[in-house]
């Protein structure tokens, strides 16, 4: 993407400006207080962003990406220090700046918008006095204001501005919120627009339009954007430059394409390599792992910050500071071995088969109707699905499509409504988990996304793991013991991990520890509910590679649960796509990638935003997720659907229709037509990229 | 909003009607000669008989049950045993006063513990709010009574600035009425400042922590427009349940304060007539606390719907 400016603005120049950039930040350094001691943070952290220019920066977690983001409009934890270098924003120091003057500067120079909207906003106050609000900061009377906020919803395209000023947060959608978060956020026309995680949370179609928001709203300003995101395609969809963080440090920048394309770190070339990428499956190769784990905050780093964990590391790489290398073309790694980098290997290829196993699991009509206040709100309708021995089935859906739901059907956890009938092994099991006998309970485990929750705080690993083993063993405490032993072996959790409880671990280690309590007594089928979607990146790697080697050695199922299409294309052997409780699509990965696909898998995936940047053929979805309490008649998706045919699609359920063998699409439309049109959508949107989008409003239909 | 009120006040009538058939059962758990209590140990067999034939004290459980939920029903608790005077008679001169002393005590507390936890929540780990803290832990640590008693020394005995004794002369004006209560209702208060400080600054320091109040400052937001706007507001809810249960206790009577300052509240009523097995009594008065409890807490909540939307979602469904 180029800078954007509008036409009678200066444009950036290749030649040194004499503008000042939008955000400059030097040599900042910045420490917390911990039990009465300093621990510094970021150790030098130096960038800038040019106005209009849109720079993101990346990194894993404690990586001080959000620190510096916080750093640029002066806003840290109550133990945060800013103890060296400065922040300019549009050529002030905010370093020194007295209270009056921050509170101007972030009145009218400096805004942000937040992850999680839902609480971004007061849950006490309406939409509209909040949005008024920061239009009667910069002066404007009461009434001027009003007329403002208003027109601030319209322009992040919010179809009803006046009713949503008139509702409270808790009414609105998360989209919804973000987009009047947004709205307050360009209240002042900021010079710097600090976006930290901004739609984390939010599901793929949701983000997608929000991204399309931003992005166009960046036309009509010239804004600068400090883009915060763990998700690397987001960053790479967005910004023009790129930081990539380590340990507080920016250890490598560049433009943005590059980056992702050539990294010249060897701590970028890990992260990259840790993405399942360009429809890696895991039948190629296992993913790269970045072993060991970031240096602790304050500790004393007096080489490379990146030294304990990189195979390039020599002597030279522990005593002396690397220095800025700078590439060209705006490009600068800090490393050493910049000449080198080509050597890091490559994970070799994976030994994982894919299976073609006798079925273990078959799921036959399985609804299930919950009553919520005297209404019946089906979350899933007629099921059908099976699941073969050491198979991956991958499901993927917006929130609200009934995953989990269906998830907990299959565990018992939720019994289905009379008729579903569920089988495993040729066996007909009992819906209800209180009338399945203890195998069958042994048979099917889960594995959460959080598992801190997951685990009991108050135990260590080795009594969780035993209590699990014996709960679904019988075993006895000795023979416990040794299958625990094994167990930690399996999941590579050394002996010392054992005797620490789950507070003492991180978040990975943790992550193991609930794999190794669901696969305590050898499972038929584990359910991992998003089990990698807390973790950063080469942490879900290493967690990815496990589940598909314990799979291949011990032939279980899996039923795997993700927002994130890259993670289930690389692991799952089968997709089901679900919407309102429905399967519309279901097939071999490879075949439901390739299409023809349903239009809603069509859309998913065009929502996604690609570390790859290959170009995506963005087709839009409007509105949000109906309430599955009062389904749309027909096909369920049609009010969303941008292929809806009028008198059939809303009048009609559709057929399933079988694409090829085991793949299924639940459409009017044929596939061979549905091909040809999504054929030409893609040719199309590759010649307009971005504009076809700027036109679509959103309106806030009640959920 | 009003479906809620009316489930409110059925739960009430059933709390209520727990409360009475429990004063009743504690009354009956002891040994029971009413008439013996009220007539003295020299007084003639007969005489008590015919007493508590005539209370209908010796009627069976049942029967005394029945009348003392029919009183419930009807609110008409008839004769004191005692005294033989109307219940409501003599109830009316301890309720007006425990009231009286009651919101006196409310006023005079709520305002500086609701400014003090906030003050705190904003000097968070400094040494004021050390300071703040600590004391209201050390106030409401300490038995009424003591706090009583100390005041009442050093402020009535030893300064002699007010009345050791709160229970004015009739006649008296609302001015030096306010003099004479001023001991008892700053014991109550010194007690009871410590709660509501300590949860007002654990609320606002959760609100001062939330998103939106990030969102608040960021928007370049003066600190006490902040505070007005965006804090107060969230950090309240907490405060006013806990303010609304202590409503039911100061109007209670604190027997504590009464009895150092000698004031003829709901407290002393209550033990009297417990002493006395004076049934329609003890009913009666239990019952009026029950009922002031009652719609202080449900008043709490109204309150606090008012404040925060998502409240009173949680209290439509």
């Amino acid at each position: 993407m180029t800078d954007t400016h509008s036409p009678d603005e200066p444009r950036r120049s290749t030649v040194a400006t004499e503008v000042p950039p939008a955000l400059a930040v030097e040599d900042l350094e910045v420490a917390y207080v911990v039990r009465g001691i300093p621990r510094q943070v970021l150790r030098g952290v130096s960038f800038h962003v040019a106005p209009g220019e849109a720079y993101g920066l990346v990194g894993e977690s404690g990586c001080g990406k959000s620190t510096t983001a916080y750093s640029a409009l002066r806003y840290l934890p109550r133990n945060g220090r800013i103890t060296g270098g400065r922040v300019l924003v549009d050529g002030s120091d905010i370093t020194s700046m007295s209270d009056a003057e921050l509170r101007e500067f972030r009145a009218s120079k400096a805004s942000m918008v937040y992850q999680d909207p839902g609480s971004a906003l007061n849950p006490t106050i309406k939409v509209g006095p909040q949005v008024v609000e920061a239009f009667r900061i910069l002066g404007q009377s009461k009434t001027e204001a009003q007329t403002s906020a208003l027109h601030a919803l319209q322009r992040v395209r919010i179809a009803d501005p006046a009713r949503v000023l008139g509702r409270y947060p808790h009414q609105l959608s998360g989209g919804m919120l973000q987009r009047v978060v947004i709205a307050m956020a360009l209240a002042c026309n900021p010079r710097l627009l600090v976006l930290d995680e901004p739609t984390t949370g939010l599901d793929a179609t949701v983000e997608a339009e929000v991204l399309d928001l931003v992005r166009a709203l960046r036309t009509d300003t010239d804004s600068a954007i400090l883009l915060i995101a763990h998700n690397l395609g987001v960053i790479r969809s967005m910004c023009d430059r790129v930081g990539v963080m380590y340990a507080g440090t920016v250890v490598e920048e560049g433009d943005a394409s590059q980056i992702f394309d050539r990294p010249q770190h060897p701590y970028t070339v890990g992260l990259l390599r840790a993405l399942p990428r360009r429809g890696l499956r895991k039948t190629e190769r296992s993913l790269a792992t970045i072993p060991g784990a970031l240096p602790q905050i304050g500790a004393d780093l007096p080489g490379c910050v990146f030294v304990d964990r990189c195979e390039l590391a020599t002597h030279e790489c522990r005593t002396v500071p690397p220095p800025v290398v700078d590439l060209g073309d705006g490009r600068s790694s800090r490393c050493h071995h910049i000449d080198r980098i080509p050597e890091i290997r490559e994970p070799e290829a994976g030994a994982v088969v894919a299976s073609e196993g006798e079925t273990v699991l078959q799921i036959a009509g399985v609804s299930k109707t919950f009553r919520q206040s005297g209404h019946d709100v089906p979350a899933l309708v007629g099921v059908d699905l099976s699941l073969a021995d050491g198979e991956t089935l991958g499901l993927v859906g917006e929130s609200g499509s009934g995953k989990s739901t269906l998830a907990k059907a299959i565990l018992g956890i939720h019994a289905p409504d009379a008729g579903g009938e569920l089988t495993l092994d040729q066996r007909q099991l009992a819906t209800k988990i209180s009338k399945r006998s203890s195998d069958d309970k042994r048979a099917m485990q889960i594995v959460f996304q959080n598992p801190d929750s997951a685990l009991n705080s108050a135990w260590t690993v080795r009594k969780i793991l035993r209590r699990s083993v014996q709960k679904l063993t019988g075993l006895n405490q000795q023979a416990a013991d040794d299958r625990v032993a094994v167990l930690a072996d399996h999941l590579r959790l050394s002996p010392r991990h054992l005797d620490l409880k789950p507070s003492q671990l991180s978040g990975g280690l943790k992550q193991r520890v609930a794999i190794a309590r669901a696969f305590a007594g050898d499972p038929r089928i584990v359910v991992c509910d998003e089990p990698t979607s807390a973790l950063d990146v080469s942490v879900q790697a290493a967690i990815l590679n496990l589940l598909a080697e314990l799979q291949a050695e011990q032939r279980t199922s899996y039923v795997f649960i993700s927002h994130d299409l890259g993670v289930v294309r690389y692991l799952a052997d089968r997709i089901a796509v679900m919407y309102l409780g429905r399967i519309m699509e279901i097939g071999a990965t490879d075949d439901v990638f390739a299409g023809p696909h349903h239009p809603y898998t069509e859309a998913l995936l065009s929502a996604v935003p690609s570390v790859d940047g290959e170009p995506s053929t963005r087709i839009r979805l409007d509105g949000e997720i109906p309430s599955p309490a009062n389904p749309p008649s027909g096909c369920v998706f049609h009010p969303r659907c941008p292929r809806f045919i009028e008198g059939t699609c809303d009048r009609e359920e559709p057929p399933m229709v079988e694409v090829s063998l085991g793949h299924v699409i639940r459409c009017h439309i044929p596939p061979d037509e549905l091909r040809v049109l999504q054929a030409r959508t893609a040719a199309a949107a590759d010649a307009t990229e971005v504009d076809a989008v700027a036109d679509s409003v959103v309106s806030d239909e009640p959920r | 909003m009003l479906p809620y009120i009316l489930r409110r006040l059925v739960l009430a009538l059933v709390t209520l009607w727990l409360l009475a058939t429990i004063v009743f059962l504690v009354a009956n758990v002891l040994p029971n000669d009413v008439g013996r209590t009220i007539l003295g140990p020299f007084a003639p067999q007969e005489t008590v008989d015919a007493l508590n034939a005539e209370l209908g004290t010796d009627d069976p459980m049942l029967a005394q049950y029945g009348r003392q939920m029919k009183a419930l029903v009807t609110f008409d608790y008839g004769d004191s045993y005692q005294s033989k005077r109307p219940v409501w008679g003599i109830l009316s001169g301890p309720l007006w006063r425990s009231a009286k002393l009651a919101f006196y005590a409310l006023v005079m507390t709520v305002p500086i513990a609701v400014a003090a936890g906030m003050f705190a929540a904003r000097k968070r780990d400094r040494l004021s709010d050390r300071t703040i803290v600590l004391a209201g832990l050390a106030s409401s640590s300490i038995p009424e009574f003591v706090t009583g008693s100390i005041l009442a020394v050093v402020f009535g005995v030893a300064f002699g600035w007010f009345p050791v004794l709160a229970s004015f002369p009739p006649g008296t004006s609302v001015v030096s009425q306010l003099r004479f209560l001023f001991l008892p209702a700053l014991s109550m208060s010194v007690v009871y400042f410590g709660y509501i400080a300590r949860m007002m600054r654990a609320s606002t320091i959760r609100a001062l922590e939330a998103d939106y109040t990030r969102t608040a400052v960021m928007k370049g937001l003066s600190q006490s427009q902040v505070m007005r706007t965006h804090v107060l507001r969230n950090a309240m809810g907490p405060t006013i349940s806990v303010i609304s249960v202590q409503v039911g206790y100061l109007f209670g009577g604190i027997i504590g304060v009464e009895k150092v300052f000698n004031y003829n509240g709901l407290g002393q009523t209550v033990l009297i007539a417990a002493k006395a097995k004076d049934l329609p009594l003890l009913q009666a008065s239990v019952v009026i606390i029950g009922i002031v409890y009652m719609l202080s807490t449900l008043l709490a909540d109204i309150v606090i719907a008012w404040l925060n939307p998502r409240a009173r979602l949680e209290l439509g469904s």
